[in-house]
């Protein structure tokens, strides 16, 4: 959005969703649909008497992403935390029939703490109808891929949706879970989750640890750029999703248990894994994670 | 919520043309500004939902001092306001001018 | 006969009635509370070390749990009311009368208890007065510190935090008052002597390191752009003109912006080595990029910062630091460097009146204040020149004849408009005085006053009082620079133009800024997690700060 920024100096983390999807596809490629202007605003905010935003935090489109069409979808996580509610959702299961009637790829930026308060009921129904559209465009030899890297992470429903998808390329600060920190808190008590010790949030929820797991697929700087090579590279894999895939991944997410099951931290997780210095996963770069990450539980087509 | 809304005359024309710009997040201390190039070159609307009330005259200020010296004339501003403060509602309405004015999407 | 000796027999009893619960010096940590009892006397003045950054805790903690009935009606002469026990004491009855500094983390409930009754005030002080009174006036029967380690006989390695354990000790070991430190651990050889082991009579082994606030912490994340916008403002407008080489900087999200900015947009302008290059500063982690791209040369500390140590003691060129290779910090001197040795002071504050008084003290929150008021006044007793001093001075009175002329200390206040929740910087009255009615204070607790104050920085300009002539200018000054608060809407326009002309107001366009490139691209490091690689990974944040 912000013409001063290179697209090389813009933080995936700090960027709305819209500079997100300006420097992710081709440039100047995207066209939106039911954008702002139309102003399909949640109907259950003003009940509450919030704010509302004119793309109910959700954005979608197509775009063209290394010369060939493509279908986009990007969550605002800081409008309402990136909340799924009844048009916010609505948009994206729009997105992911027509990726199936349209034969396209899905590209969905993810940012979101899960479902918005103010309308649970609309957008419990949303992720349900959300991971219909979007196991049946896959079914349909679409692929989807999941990108996350922003402030809210990719919790509750979008957890779900995410686990849905055919790849996930996630950064460092990128957060999967499906229960949040406060939450498991809240429940569980501190003894279980302290949930202001970030460090802890991190190296359980965070992007390394969940790439280290096979709980995502490519790990990625934070820029635009990082984002794009993954998603090139992504894309050369043929999109698929059957009965083979799903056994394939049950016996690996058995496998998964019977080896980090009796850990009670990513640490001694990532120490059975085989890595050496595991504490200090967390302090290394990129390039010197990449290095150590050779003996990561691999992560194929499904989570 | 409280509704407000502004008609200025715009003494400088929007630059170039693109049909509608936005800029912005509605969050906390931020807002979000949509402009749509549908007025006469020399008037300028401005309509503003805001979450922070009894603020009136600060808008009509800050709405009244853009107009004055941006490129607002011709376009039709709606503003959804999670309760900015005035340095940063006058900061996006010149990012939002800037925008519509610029070429690149 | 008078006997000339009753200090030192006093201390020497306190010593004998302590001795039962001491090894040596070496005091159980489960005693602690009865050898409190034993050694404390009703009335006495009590310093219970604690500042903005180090807590004795377990010393605190311990005197809040004596019997009231047996100590009682304490004087404590502190400079931090940090922690919820140095509150306690009061409400429990043990200590009657406070005069303290800072009381940031606390300022809520000091208030209730100011205005409940339940706390005698002596004063507010700046760190630098509490200390000299420590040698008049105030001086402590007891004092209760906090170190690293001690060996047996005493001696003291206070680490990083030195802090204002030596000023502490200074002003009750030789006037014959008790000195009691809590250490983490017991050792054969302290790593360096910070507190030679005659001063120190009694060593608890508390098994823990004191507690340590990361007060100097900002976020590059949360740096806003208007903050950006006037750290732009005060680069180009203030650093570059007066060519500001020694300063200190607050804490506050605008100076955080100002260090990020050096390496970037201050190259830019070419100004590297020609300011910033002596600072009176906390070891700030957001002045990392800067020491790393060699804008700094050396940096005098009052205390450390969480993580900042293996950084710190990796750059001992820049850092005063020990023959362990740690940084050694000293709050009495680093005021006092702060004061005679720097040319500029910046930082931000809640609420300015149209003299250019600032305070932050608002209705229901007491802070106290600290270093600020020392760090933002002009030094009267300095007598080095230095040519941002003199360009100063040569502003503020221009017809007096140059040698016979005081310089002056630049006192920058920096700020937006609006602060949190919409609240206006700039008020007609300040709250102080609300204060200082409802507690019948002789003064208001003004951070700053308006005669030291030399510029005012916001997202609308730059202020500069020192060309100001008269009070309706200054006022004009004031309201030019409020942006679209009540004082600002209230400007003299004619006026406010007049003042431009004249250079007294600069606006960012007057100094070739263009407020839309104030951007987040700017920063050196936007995160804590980029200023943990600007250092090589030797900078380490606490948890609270880490999103990785």
């Amino acid at each position: 959005m912000n013409p001063a920024f290179e697209p090389e100096a813009l933080s995936w983390y700090e960027a709305n969703a819209r500079q997100r999807v300006a420097a992710l596809v081709d440039p100047g490629s995207f066209r939106e649909v039911v954008g702002p202007e139309e102003r399909a605003t949640s109907p259950h905010l003003a009940l509450f008497d919030l704010p509302e935003q004119f793309d109910d935090g959700m954005i979608v489109g197509r775009a063209t992403f290394a010369g060939a069409p493509i279908l986009i979808a990007a969550q605002e996580g800081r409008f309402m935390g990136g909340a799924v509610g009844e048009v916010h959702g609505a948009k994206l299961v729009g997105l992911l029939r027509a990726a199936k009637t349209l034969s396209l790829d899905v590209l969905i930026l993810f940012d979101t703490g899960g479902v918005r308060l103010q309308e649970a009921n609309a957008g419990e129904t949303a992720i349900a109808e959300i991971m219909r559209a979007l196991v049946e465009a896959r079914l349909a030899g679409s692929r989807v891929v999941g990108l996350i890297g922003g402030r809210s992470g990719c919790y509750g429903g979008g957890g779900l949706i995410a686990g849905c998808c055919s790849a996930l390329v996630v950064t460092e600060q990128g957060r999967i879970s499906v229960t949040g920190p406060e939450v498991i808190e809240t429940n569980r008590g501190v003894e279980e989750f302290d949930a202001r010790d970030r460090a802890l949030v991190w190296r359980t929820m965070g992007g390394k640890h969940r790439y280290l797991i096979g709980g995502a697929d490519v790990f990625v700087d934070d820029g635009p750029g990082a984002f794009r090579d993954a998603v090139r590279d992504v894309l050369k894999a043929p999109g698929r999703l059957d009965r083979a895939t799903l056994d394939a991944e049950q016996s690996r997410l058995e496998r998964r248990l019977t080896r980090f099951g009796a850990s009670t931290d990513a640490v001694a997780v990532w120490s059975a894994l085989g890595i050496a210095d595991a504490p200090a996963v967390p302090g290394l770069s990129t390039k010197a994670f990449r290095a150590i990450a050779t003996c990561r539980e691999s992560a194929d087509d499904a989570r | 919520m409280e509704r407000l809304s502004y008609t200025l005359d715009a003494p400088i024309p929007a630059g170039g043309t693109k049909p509608r710009a936005i800029v912005g997040i509605v969050a906390s201390g931020n807002l979000e500004v949509l402009l749509e190039r549908v007025l006469a070159p020399d008037r300028c609307t401005v309509e503003i939902a805001t979450a922070a009330h009894g603020f009136g005259e600060v808008w009509a200020a800050v709405v009244a001092d853009f107009v004055a010296r941006r490129g607002a004339g011709g376009l039709r501003i709606a503003i959804n306001d999670g309760g900015a403060r005035p340095d940063t509602v006058a900061l996006r309405l010149a990012q939002g001018a800037r925008l519509i004015a610029g070429d690149a999407p | 006969m008078r006997d000339w000796a009753r200090q030192g027999a006093a201390r020497t009893a306190r010593i004998a009635a302590g001795a039962p619960f001491a090894r040596g010096k070496v005091v159980a940590a489960s005693d602690l509370a009865p050898f409190l009892e034993a050694v404390l006397r009703p009335g006495d003045r009590v310093c219970l070390e604690g500042d903005n950054q180090k807590q004795a805790d377990v010393l605190a903690d311990a005197l809040a749990e004596v019997d009231p009935g047996v100590i009682h009606d304490l004087h404590m002469v502190q400079s931090g009311i940090v922690l919820p026990s140095h509150l306690d004491v009061f409400e429990k009855g043990i200590a009657r009368r406070l005069d303290y500094s800072y009381s940031g983390p606390q300022a809520a409930r000091i208030a209730r208890m100011l205005y409940g009754g339940q706390i005698e005030l002596g004063a507010v002080h700046t760190y630098l007065e509490l200390f000299a009174r420590y040698f008049i006036d105030l001086t402590p029967q007891v004092a209760l510190i906090a170190a690293v380690s001690a060996d047996r006989d005493g001696n003291l390695y206070t680490g990083p935090n030195t802090e204002d354990t030596p000023t502490v000790v200074e002003a009750t070991s030789f006037k014959d008052g008790l000195v009691v430190a809590q250490v983490d651990r017991i050792v054969d050889r302290v790593p360096r002597v910070d507190i030679p082991g005659d001063r120190v009579h009694f060593v608890v082994e508390a098994g823990k390191p004191f507690y340590v606030e990361p007060l100097f912490t900002r976020d590059p994340g949360a740096i806003t752009e208007t903050q950006i916008l006037t750290a732009m403002l005060a680069i180009k407008g203030l650093y570059a003109p007066y060519g500001i080489r020694r300063l200190n900087h607050g804490i506050g999200f605008n100076t955080a912006a100002i260090e990020l900015l050096l390496p970037t947009y201050g190259e830019k302008l070419g100004l590297r080595g020609k300011v910033c290059t002596h600072w009176a500063l906390n070891p700030h982690p957001t002045l990392i990029p800067a020491i790393e791209a060699g804008w700094v040369e050396q940096i005098h500390c009052f205390g450390s910062e969480v993580g900042m140590d293996d950084y710190i003691a990796a750059r001992p060129d820049i850092y005063f630091t020990g023959a362990d290779g740690s940084l050694r910090s000293n709050r009495a001197f680093c005021q006092t460097a702060g004061l005679y040795a720097c040319d500029l002071f910046i930082g931000s504050t809640l609420q300015i009146d149209l003299a250019g008084h600032s305070s932050t003290v608002t209705t229901n929150r007491i802070a106290g204040f600290g270093g600020a008021p020392n760090m933002g006044s002009d030094p009267r007793g300095r007598r080095h020149p230095s040519e941002p001093w003199l360009k100063a001075g040569a502003e503020a009175d221009p017809d007096t004849l140059a040698p016979l002329r005081r310089g002056r200390k630049l006192v920058v206040q920096i700020g937006e408009t609006f602060g949190d929740g919409n609240v206006p910087l700039f008020v007609e009255r300040l709250d102080a005085l609300a204060l200082a009615e409802k507690l019948d204070l002789p003064l208001a607790p003004v951070m700053v006053y308006g005669d030291d104050v030399t510029h005012i920085v916001t997202e609308e300009g730059i202020a500069n009082l020192l060309l100001c002539r008269n009070a309706d200018e200054r006022e004009q000054a004031i309201r030019g620079v409020a942006g679209y608060t009540e004082i600002g809407r209230r400007r003299d326009a004619g006026m406010v133009t007049r003042l431009r002309e004249r250079g007294v107001i600069r606006r960012p366009e007057d100094l070739g800024i263009d407020p839309l490139d104030a951007d987040r691209s700017l920063l050196a490091a936007r995160s804590i997690k980029d200023l943990a690689l600007a250092s090589g990974g030797l900078y380490r944040p606490p948890s609270q700060f880490r999103n990785w």
